[in-house]
């Protein structure tokens, strides 16, 4: 089969979903709608999860996590819970015709889950990881092929966005293999992002959804998807567990990345209602870091043994970590766990190199090293970074979760003060959180878990706090897409909903009216135009701020965003403002159409921010004369 | 011509006509058609049951095996593909052998543990492959069977197996002498496989390749 032939069968279902959405269209009165699917888009594996929900009027939902069929060698289809979060892009000679089809699809153009996992582990030089991380990458650009970053010239890149795509076409497919008669098109998916993505990256994920033709997509953030698993997983105990007054602290430790958010509850005419006050920063931190400290410490050991280790070793090395990590953690009475690296060669006695981890090891990277007993001024250790830097990832530089944490909190202090059912005590120092609830599959070792509740609990009783509770009951690794399915679920009316709407407000800088003055770059002035939480389906007008724009020719704004600012109304114009506050997000970029205008005409506009029902946030430039609308781009990056 | 027929229910025909004849002969036929329809059905039902025990017998014989290699895991796969031709996943059924070891082989250094001359290494070298060997194969065996011992009494403990017991699952050894009731001592409590997953592979893949040479450039 060529390529042409791939390409057409990847467009198909999208011709399908529009036929599907015209028939929804002739026939509302129909339930067409069969299944609420929750995706899980995670940084290092992607969880589909679904329920029935056809029946509109059974309370009952029954959950399942799909098993995904995908390539784990070539040649080898087997189905996991789990898709691995990787790309790989074969060298034409490096695979036997034949050897890379799946049930679906003869030859597709990238193999991604576990093979490409286990072929990139072998050459790297051809593996893409992590293109969740580049999507909420200020200063690059998502669209463009930058990945794999140290690829040589020769290999083919592809661009974050493109690496996702493939992801959800991967999903997309398998679902329409198990489920021939129910097009994913047609049923209700929530995908999840990491609360803290940016609304840049908030689009690119909807838009690849859409570019496979799932238009109906919406999306949710993953700390809020593990709180819905939660409520679910409670049979409508919940409420039994959580009150009015509780704060409630999602802690989600991935892969990749360490999310963070804070749920308050309170009481409206005798119900419980959940609203999302705060969310953190984006912070690539996870599990992954963990195993590779561990497996360095484990390399300058042989080394002082005066072995030298290869990369392969590394990576090895790497992959016996993690499994050794884990049964200490699971295994009370086990003191050391040998680890051996086998030699490559077919001979296996000969070549291997033995070594051990220790608990005294484990405990003194990981929980030292991550959840180190630190107080709550403490804030995150960041080095300057040296002139030159490659372009990758913005990894966080402190590896200690719980200064992350720490800091966090503190600066959410005031996330509560318009909630009238949460009293912060005078002296509290940062915002006191009453419940926990864990994410991830990494708190899933008790003694991370442990630590971590030890440490917040400290931080609570130097305040004469009580002490957290830890929310039990959620399935660390499904949760989220679980959660999502659920969500779905929710939203047909059947359960209790998180509010919450935008996690930051949002500014266009806009160059103050001074006279210039050499050397110094001209003040910046921030207007907000989009308060902090905006609720979804609605929108916020600038009537009063007026731009005149030429047709045709792009306009650029910085553009700011802050998730602590939760007075500022739209309109309202910041002279002054910390770094702490207001951070930089990428440019955005405004460029009016030329339809039936001419080029070079001045159009004068004000600005309009939309939330969507999908849970993007829009911005248009309003024409005052006769109203037209042109959409605002967000993916327009700084670092081209 | 006299056409008036009268309907006179007491008189009795006296005359044996060519009517007659015909008639006799219409109700023949029709009686024989009957029956003979009635047969069919009955041959039909009965062969239809005959088919139906049969298939249940075999898998009735086919269930406590416990041979695992030969175990034939037959998952049909309705692919619905809007390609030209449908693509087939090929049935593990020549291949599950092979699979089986290019499993043992990723996932635990089988082959190569078995090919290896161990006579020139000492215990303690030999000690540090076998954690490999072990680690390995616990991983493939528990990520593609489910296996359950047959028997979850105390190994050593007397039990008793009452009359019918099923022979392929308990393997009676020793002095086996009278009737049942047995009883005696529980040796080993054996294994038995409950489900299998193996995966599954492409039609052009070479299963006889347990594990590709691998060449670095």
């Amino acid at each position: 089969m060529d390529y042409s032939d791939t390409e057409n069968l990847g467009t198909e279902p999208h011709q399908l979903a529009e036929k599907a959405s015209e028939q929804v269209r002739n026939e509302p009165g129909k339930e067409q709608r069969r299944y609420s699917v929750g995706i899980d888009l995670g940084t290092t594996h992607c969880v589909l999860s679904y329920a029935v929900i056809n029946n509109s009027e059974d309370d009952l939902f029954l959950q399942h996590v799909m098993a995904i069929p995908q390539l784990t060698s070539p040649g080898v289809v087997e189905e996991n819970a789990q898709l691995p979060s990787f790309l790989y892009q074969p060298h034409e000679a490096e695979l036997a015709d034949g050897s890379t089809s799946l049930p679906w699809i003869a030859k597709p153009d990238f193999l991604v889950g576990e093979i490409a996992r286990n072929l990139g582990s072998k050459t790297p030089i051809r593996l893409v990881s992590s293109a969740k991380s580049w999507l909420c990458h200020t200063g690059v650009d998502c669209k463009a092929p930058i990945l794999p970053a140290e690829a040589p010239e020769e290999v083919a890149r592809v661009s974050p966005f493109q690496a996702t795509t493939a992801y959800l076409q991967h999903l997309r497919d398998a679902w329409q293999s198990l489920h021939p008669n129910a097009p994913l098109a047609q049923q209700d998916v929530v995908i999840t992002v990491p609360a803290s993505f940016d609304p840049a990256a908030r689009e690119l994920t909807v838009e690849a959804a859409k570019s496979i033709g799932l238009t109906q997509a919406i999306l949710l953030e993953e700390p809020q998807a593990a709180l819905y698993s939660w409520i679910e997983n409670s049979q409508g105990d919940w409420r039994n567990h959580a009150g009015c007054g509780d704060i409630i602290l999602v802690i989600d430790v991935g892969g990749g990345t360490t999310d963070l958010s804070l749920i308050a509850v309170t009481q409206n005419n005798g119900n419980l209602e959940l609203t999302r006050v705060a969310v953190g920063d984006h912070i690539l931190l996870g599990g992954d870091n963990m195993d590779l400290a561990l497996a360095y410490s484990v390399k300058s050991k042989l080394e002082k043994e005066g072995k030298r280790l290869e990369p392969w070793q590394i990576q090895a090395l790497t992959h016996s970590c993690r499994d050794a990590k884990e049964k200490i953690f699971n295994h009370p009475d086990i003191d050391t766990i040998p680890m051996v690296v086998a030699n490559r060669g077919s001979s296996l006695i000969g070549g291997s190199l033995r070594t051990e981890l220790t608990r005294e090891e484990v405990q003194r990277l990981l929980v030292e090293g991550f959840f180190p007993q630190v107080a709550v001024a403490e804030k995150p250790v960041s080095r300057v970074r040296t002139g030159l830097r490659t372009a990758g990832l913005p990894y966080a530089q402190d590896a200690a979760i719980t200064r992350h944490l720490a800091a966090f909190l503190s600066k959410q202090q005031a996330a509560t003060e318009d909630l009238q059912d949460i009293n912060l005590p005078e002296n509290a120092t940062f915002l006191h959180p009453t419940a926990v609830l864990f994410n991830g599959g990494v708190l899933k070792a008790q003694a991370l878990a442990g630590r971590l509740m030890e440490v917040l609990n400290a931080w609570l009783a130097a305040e004469q706090a009580p002490a957290a509770r830890l929310l039990t009951g959620a399935d660390l690794d499904l949760a989220v897409a679980k959660g999502a399915a659920y969500y779905g679920f929710v939203r047909k009316g059947k359960g209790v909903r998180i509010k919450g709407g935008t996690a930051a407000a949002y500014y266009v800088g806009i160059e103050s009216a001074m006279p210039a003055v050499p050397g110094m770059a001209p003040d910046v002035q921030a207007l907000c135009i989009a308060p902090f939480g905006m609720e979804e389906g609605t929108q916020e007008e600038l009537p009063d701020d007026e731009f005149g724009l030429v047709i045709g020719e792009p306009v650029r704004f910085r553009f700011f965003g802050s998730k602590t600012r939760r007075e500022d109304k739209v309109g309202v114009r910041l002279d002054y403002w910390t770094d702490e506050e207001l951070s930089e997000l990428d440019e955005i970029e405004i460029t009016l159409s030329e339809e039936g205008r001419r080029p070079g005409e001045v159009v004068p506009v004000h600005l309009c921010a939309v939330v969507t029902e999908i849970g993007t946030l829009e911005l248009h430039a309003v024409s005052q004369k006769d109203n037209s609308r042109w959409k605002i781009e967000f993916d327009v990056r700084t670092g081209e | 011509m006299n056409t008036n027929y009268a309907i006179d229910l007491s008189l009795k025909p006296t005359t044996f006509d060519l009517w007659h004849v015909c008639l006799a002969g219409t109700v023949a036929l029709l009686s024989i058609i009957m029956i003979v329809l009635l047969l069919s059905v009955l041959i039909g039902m009965l062969r239809c049951r005959k088919k139906r025990q049969s298939s249940q017998q075999q898998v009735m014989t086919a269930e406590p095996v416990v041979k695992v290699v030969e175990k034939i895991v037959e998952v049909e796969k309705i692919v619905q593909a809007p390609a030209p031709e449908p693509i087939v996943l090929k049935e593990s059924t020549p291949d599950a052998a092979l699979q089986l070891l290019s499993l043992l082989q990723k996932e635990a250094r089988f082959i190569d543990f078995i090919k290896e001359d161990i006579s020139a290494y000492a215990d303690v070298e030999i000690g540090v492959a076998a954690r490999v060997v072990h680690e390995g194969c616990s991983k493939a065996i528990n990520e593609h069977f489910t296996l359950a011992p047959v028997r979850t009494e105390q190994e050593g403990n007397k039990i008793t197996l009452a009359q019918g017991f099923d022979a392929a699952t308990v393997r009676l050894t020793g002095n086996i002498v009278g009737t049942a009731p047995f009883t005696g001592t529980l040796i080993h409590k054996g294994w038995q496989v409950n489900n299998i997953r193996l995966p599954k592979l492409t039609q052009g893949h070479n299963a006889s390749i347990i594990a590709p040479a691998e060449v670095e450039l």
